[in-house]
């Protein structure tokens, strides 16, 4: 503890720095995954190439990605817009597929009344398809916002600053308080953005609580959450 | 983007062939501590996640676990091993075993778990012994979903093995790390193109052994399990 | 208000004919009845009316308008939906899914969901079920429920898909009863697609039965039906030869017993 004591305001400017890259990357994840998968959604073959596309990227290592990236972009290779490109990639990669499976969830009968009602296109997708879709969606944007928040330590290897530097710095000055403050924290912002969500989750989808079925069905959910 | 060719003839220079640095010995390292660590670890995970899939018990654990690993960072896990057990193999080889470990369990427990109840439930009544259960009925049902997880950790093993370079002169990321640290940029492009090379190779193959055990059911069970979502290194 | 069906035919993209060169007027204030098995065409051509299908030829027209002439969103808005079993939006709460239409076109929430209580109560619920979702309700109540919905903005055309389809006999003879109460009172033109004879026979004023690849069978009142079944398939269909449907009647103690081909008395003779 002493050690942090010493550099409570190092830590914090690193954490700062460390949410502020993973935040952005998560929203333009969330963002280009809903467009990817609706695409998919729309167009089926279109989707099948985009999707196989993206699951292609995703099996590119990181620290490759971080150095390759820069030099498509001509963008400085130490600058924090590298790092939430990649991760961005990355997490639109992973939540594209869980998109479209969103998307896929929502009852066809459901959709149909709404536009037999009199709703617009926009309105479907606004009032129907999204809510609807939503409980799958977040699945999945738990999902990248732990793996991206994990990722964006490895962006101290080529200098790009977050809690990731608490784990290089630490690992060669010898300081283990440093590297596990480094773990704890990014564990720790995982876990925070983890719990936000959950919370939004449940107060944007009231319709989920109190009867048994929703239960099941939101176990359901959780499951391919772990498991996806 | 001259960069690209600038990699480009770096690779396929005949001085950084050969030799304890050439690219196919670092290449060879790669692979065979990519394989290593993901042997050892199922060599663990698989009969544990196997056994959990065929008595339904300890489900819950693994799924939290595998949950929480996912939230570790795996720079932290190399570098506090690292710290611990001083610079060499040892201590990246053990950090890309618990690496692997998550997604090998719950393919196989996933797999396992994903065979048909009514097949499994019909072979009982047929007097199978439950060694015979998982040998001859679940596991080549669920084959599908525990090379789902196999490629899963090889394709974060082999992710993770660039940054073993960090700790030892082990591998490709070796060439990524003497690249930044010289201001060598066609080096370090050269070392991500290859250890991108590789993952691609790798995941492609396994996506093939994927599907050939897919087998010809129309209505395989669902893989979409553990097919995805490691934690990156 | 009049539906008119104009020589419609329908072909799918995928070369299904679903429906064959169909002629049909339903009068203002009618219940037009469209009875046939799967595959028979009758949810294609109630679609037609608010435009969820477009007819591969011919024309529908709604008081001598063509609607191809008119917005869809607009059309379908101004013309009450009951859906199959399912339609409600799970993610609103039954006031809300009552007062879907009249926000859709610029009702304040709060007048719409006012109305929608009272809608609730029409069609025999307790409004105090508004505030819960539809899965909460029984099978019986969400077909109440997609009934006021498709009451609440007031329409002179009602669809209704199949709409008692999914709930139990008993309760569906309830929700039919009502209907035709509700119907004395309101007098909607509407068109009901149903695979159920006796629903077709007991809410509609004109009834048509449609074979495979919406090929007319026979059109006529229910009595006209009955009584003079066009072929055997409409006999077969109507069951005009099953035993509950030859009635005889026998005296006792001086009344008229109605009995059936079975011989179970089934009524009184007024």
């Amino acid at each position: 503890m002493t050690w942090l004591e010493a550099n409570r305001s190092y830590v914090l400017d690193m954490l700062l720095q460390h949410v502020q890259i993973a935040v952005p990357a998560v929203l333009i994840s969330i963002v280009a995954a809903v467009a990817l998968g609706r695409l998919a959604w729309r167009w089926r073959r279109v989707g099948a190439v985009v999707l196989g596309a993206t699951s292609l990227l995703y099996s590119v290592p990181a620290l490759p990605l971080l150095i390759v990236i820069p030099v498509v972009l001509s963008i400085p290779l130490r600058s924090d817009l590298n790092l939430i490109i990649a991760l961005a990639l990355y997490g639109t990669a992973l939540l594209a597929g869980t998109a479209l499976d969103a998307f896929r969830s929502v009852d066809p009968r459901v959709r149909e009344a709404a536009e037999a009602l009199g709703h617009s296109r926009a309105g479907i997708w606004w009032k129907v398809d999204l809510p609807l879709s939503f409980p799958v969606l977040l699945s999945g944007i738990r999902v990248i916002t732990v793996s991206t928040v994990s990722l964006v330590t490895i962006g101290a290897l080529v200098g790009i600053q977050s809690l990731g530097n608490l784990l290089t710095d630490g690992f060669q000055r010898g300081i283990h308080a440093e590297i596990v403050t480094g773990i704890v924290l990014t564990i720790l912002v995982a876990v925070v953005l983890d719990v936000l969500l959950v919370l939004v989750g449940a107060l944007v989808t009231p319709w989920r609580r109190r009867t048994p079925r929703a239960r099941s069905r939101r176990r359901a959910d959780d499951t391919a959450a772990v498991s996806a | 983007m001259s960069l690209f060719g600038d990699a480009l003839a770096w690779i396929l220079d005949g001085g950084h062939w050969g030799g304890p640095t050439g690219i196919d010995t670092r290449l060879w390292q790669h692979l065979a501590v990519t394989f290593a660590a993901v042997a050892l670890a199922a060599a663990v995970a698989i009969p544990l996640g196997v056994l959990i899939g065929h008595t339904g018990r300890g489900r819950l654990v693994v799924v939290a676990t595998a949950g929480a690993v996912r939230a570790v960072p795996t720079l932290g896990l190399l570098t506090l091993l690292g710290l611990w057990l001083g610079i060499g193999l040892t201590a990246p080889l053990l950090a890309l075993v618990v690496l692997a470990f998550p997604s090998l369990l719950a393919g196989a427990y996933a797999g396992v778990e994903s065979a048909d109840r009514g097949a499994v439930d019909a072979a009982r009544s047929l007097g199978m012994s439950e060694w015979q259960l998982v040998l001859r009925v679940e596991l080549p049902l669920g084959a599908a979903v525990v090379i789902g997880g196999l490629r899963a950790a090889t394709l974060q093993v082999v992710a993770t093995a660039t940054l073993a370079a960090y700790l030892s002169d082990t591998g490709l990321g070796r060439y990524l790390f003497a690249g930044l640290k010289s201001r060598d940029y066609p080096q370090m492009l050269a070392g991500a193109l290859l250890v991108a090379a590789l993952a691609l190779l790798l995941d492609v193959a396994l996506a093939f052994v994927q599907r050939a055990c897919r087998g010809p059911a129309p209505l395989a069970p669902s893989d979409a399990a553990p097919e995805a979502a490691p934690a990156k290194g | 208000m009049g539906i008119e069906f104009r020589g419609v035919s329908k072909t799918y993209a995928d070369g299904t004919v679903a429906v064959t060169d169909f002629s049909c007027t339903v009068p203002s204030h009618s219940t037009l009845a469209l009875v046939g098995s799967s595959g028979s065409g009758k949810t294609t051509l109630m679609r037609m009316v608010n435009r969820m299908v477009d007819p591969s030829a011919g024309t529908v027209l709604i008081d001598e308008r063509d609607v191809r002439e008119l917005d869809k969103v607009a059309l379908r808005r101004s013309i009450g939906y009951v859906p199959q079993a399912g339609g409600l939006l799970p993610h609103r709460r039954v006031v809300d899914n009552v007062a879907t239409v009249p926000v859709l076109t610029g009702t304040s929430r709060r007048t719409a969901r006012a109305d929608a209580l009272d809608l609730l109560a029409r069609v025999g619920l307790d409004p105090a079920l508004g505030r819960r979702f539809p899965s909460q309700l029984s099978g019986g109540q969400q077909q109440r429920v997609a009934v006021a919905r498709a009451l609440a903005a007031d329409p002179h055309i009602l669809l209704m898909d199949e709409p008692f389809g999914a709930v139990d006999p008993i309760v569906r003879r309830d929700l039919q009863d009502q209907l035709a109460e509700l119907q004395a009172e309101l007098g909607k033109t509407i068109v009901l697609v149903t695979h159920d004879i006796d629903e077709a026979f007991r809410l509609g004023d004109q009834v048509v039965i449609l074979r495979t690849g919406g090929v007319v069978a026979q059109t006529g009142t229910p009595q006209q039906i009955l009584a003079e079944p066009a072929d055997d398939f409409v006999r077969d269909f109507v069951g005009a030869d099953r035993a509950e449907r030859r009635l005889t009647t026998t005296e006792v103690d001086g009344r008229r017993i109605v009995v059936d081909g079975d011989g179970r008395p089934v009524g009184v003779l007024a």
